[in-house]
C-alpha cells in the first residue's frame, strides 16, 4: 500500500456514501485490501473495528460474545446521535437490541409464523397482489410510470398488513413515517416519525388486544393470554419492528432488482428465459445490492480474537454486508451482476442469531414481483438513464426514492 | 456416511436448511428444525453440507462424513 493511500484511509470518516450507485464506496474495497478488520474513525465521534471480509464478518456475528444491545455504552453508532440514543434508552427494547436467552425468548414465539411452509402458502395471495398492482399500471393513462408508488411500496405493505393484522388504509401513514426514520437528515424529523408511529402502534396493539382476530398480532396475544404472559410494550416493540422493516427494505430491494436487471439486459434475458433462475437471481441480487449495510453493528462484551485481531471488550466493531457481500475471496468478481453465481451465502440478511426474520417472506415477494412483471410487461426499460436516477445516499436503507419505467 | 446433528436449542428458525435441501430438513409448527434424516444419501449429502454452512446460529453440524 502506497504512503498517500494510507494517509486516505487514516483521515476517512465511515460510512461514507456510495460513489457508483452500483457499488460500495471505493474505501471499502481499500479498507478490505488493508485488513478484513480495521480500526476506523466514525462520522458520530469514536472509533471502532470495521469488518469487512466476509468470513470474518460471519464468524462476529454468530460469535455470542458479541452484543446487540445499542443502549450500552460504547455500542457504536453512527446513524443515532446522542437525544436519539437518550429516545431509545427510554423505550422498551426491539428484539434486534436483545442478546442470548432474552432475544431467544422475544424471537421463538414468532419464528412459527415465517416458517418456508407456511410462507409458500402465501404464495397464490401475493401473487393476487401483484397482478393487481400491475393491472393498475397498465390501466394507466399517462406514462411514465414511477415503479416505486406503482409497485415497490404498495405490494409489502399490503403483504405485512395482511400478515400483521394492520388496516392498509394506514399505510400512507406509516410509509411516510418508516422512509423518513431511516434517512440520515434531519433529526428533528426522524424523531417526530418514530414517535408518531410509536404511538399508532401503541394503539393499533391496545385495539387488537381487545379484539385480536386471526392474524399474527390476534394470535400472539391469543397465545400469551393462554400462558397469562400478555405482555402490552412488547407486542408495541415487536410490531413496531416487523412493521417497519416488513416494507421499507422489501420495497427498495423490488426498485434496485428492477434497475440491476432492466441495466444488465443480457442478465435479464437468462431470468426470463428461464424463471427457475430466478431465485438464485434474487439471491444475486440481494447482495449486489447490500442495502442494509451497517445495521449489523456489535459491542464486544469479552476479549475476542478473531483473524488474528484482539478487539477488546468494551469495544466497537462494526460488519459491513455490504463489504462482505463484495469480498473477492468469498464472491468470484463482485462487481460483475451474474444471476448465476448462486450467491445464497451472501450477508444481506445479516447472519447469527439476528439473521432477518422476514427473509424467507422478501424472498418469496422478489421472486412474483420480478417473474410477474417481466412476464406480463416484457418491453419494460427505464424511463431515464440508469446512472440518474434519484438514489438514495442519504438513507440507512438503499434504494431509489422514484423510479420512472414506461413499455 | 455423512451424519448430520440439530442443535434445536441454538435454532433460530430461519429455514435456510429447509430451502436448500428439503429431503433432509424441516421445520415444526413451531419454526424449530427437525432432521428428517440424519444420514443424508449422496444426492442430498452436497446440499446438506451447504445448508450446515447456511446455518445463521451454527445449530446445524456434520458428526462424521
Amino acid at each position: 500500500m502506497t504512503k498517500s493511500v494510507a494517509g486516505e484511509l487514516a483521515s476517512l470518516e465511515l460510512p461514507v456514501e456510495r460513489g457508483c450507485p452500483f457499488a460500495p464506496p471505493a474505501a471499502y474495497e481499500r479498507l478490505r485490501e488493508q485488513a478484513p478488520i480495521s480500526k476506523v474513525r466514525l462520522t458520530s465521534g469514536g472509533k471502532a473495528w470495521w469488518v469487512s471480509g466476509h468470513d470474518e464478518a460471519r464468524t462476529v456475528l454468530a460469535d455470542g460474545r458479541f452484543s446487540s444491545d445499542k443502549r450500552k455504552d460504547g455500542f457504536p453508532l453512527f446513524t443515532l446521535d446522542a437525544a436519539t440514543l437518550q429516545q431509545l434508552r427510554s423505550q422498551p427494547p426491539l428484539m434486534l437490541g436483545m442478546d442470548g436467552a432474552e432475544h431467544s425468548a422475544a424471537r421463538r414465539p414468532v419464528i412459527g409464523e415465517f416458517t418456508v411452509k407456511r410462507l409458500a402458502a402465501l404464495r397464490p395471495r401475493i401473487q393476487d397482489i401483484v397482478d393487481h398492482f400491475i393491472d393498475d399500471m397498465l390501466a394507466a393513462d399517462q406514462r411514465p410510470v414511477d415503479l416505486v408508488q406503482a409497485l415497490s411500496l404498495p405490494v409489502p405493505s399490503l403483504v405485512i398488513c395482511e400478515l400483521l393484522g394492520v388496516p392498509y388504509p394506514d399505510h400512507d401513514f406509516f410509509q411516510s413515517r418508516t422512509t423518513m426514520m431511516v434517512r440520515r437528515t434531519s433529526l428533528e424529523d426522524r424523531r417526530r416519525a418514530f414517535a408518531d408511529l410509536r404511538a399508532y402502534i401503541d394503539d393499533l396493539v391496545t385495539r387488537k388486544e381487545s379484539e385480536p382476530g386471526d392474524d399474527l398480532f390476534g394470535r400472539q396475544i391469543a397465545r400469551q393470554r393462554q400462558q397469562g404472559t400478555l405482555d402490552h410494550a412488547g407486542l408495541v416493540s415487536l410490531a413496531f419492528l416487523l412493521l417497519t422493516a416488513g416494507h421499507e427494505t422489501t420495497a427498495n430491494m423490488i426498485s434496485l432488482g428492477v434497475v440491476g436487471l432492466l441495466s444488465h439486459p443480457e442478465q435479464l434475458a437468462l431470468v426470463k428465459a428461464d424463471p427457475g433462475k430466478t431465485p438464485m437471481a434474487v439471491e444475486e441480487l440481494l447482495r449486489y445490492f447490500t442495502i442494509a449495510d451497517g445495521v449489523t453493528s456489535r459491542l464486544a462484551t469479552e476479549d475476542v480474537e478473531i483473524g488474528g485481531v484482539s478487539i477488546k471488550a468494551g469495544e466497537g466493531v462494526i460488519v459491513s454486508g455490504l463489504s462482505a457481500n463484495w469480498d473477492p475471496a468469498a464472491f468470484k468478481d463482485p462487481a460483475e451482476l451474474d444471476v448465476e453465481r448462486g450467491a445464497r451465502h451472501h450477508l444481506a440478511f445479516g447472519f447469527g442469531p439476528h439473521q432477518c426474520l422476514g427473509q424467507n417472506l422478501a424472498r418469496l415477494e422478489l421472486q412474483i414481483v420480478f417473474d410477474t412483471l417481466f412476464r406480463r410487461i416484457p418491453t419494460l426499460h427505464l424511463a431515464a438513464p440508469a446512472e440518474d436516477l434519484p438514489f438514495k445516499t442519504d438513507a440507512v436503507i438503499y434504494g431509489v426514492h422514484e423510479l420512472p419505467v414506461t413499455w | 456416511m455423512m451424519r448430520i446433528n440439530a442443535d434445536t436449542g441454538l435454532c433460530v428458525g430461519s429455514g435456510q436448511c429447509v430451502l436448500t435441501e428439503p429431503a433432509v430438513f424441516d421445520q415444526a409448527d413451531d419454526g424449530i428444525v427437525a432432521l428428517l434424516t440424519d444420514h443424508p444419501d449422496d444426492q442430498s449429502a452436497a446440499q446438506a453440507r451447504h445448508a450446515v454452512t447456511l446455518c445463521p446460529s451454527r445449530a446445524l453440524s456434520i458428526l462424521q462424513e
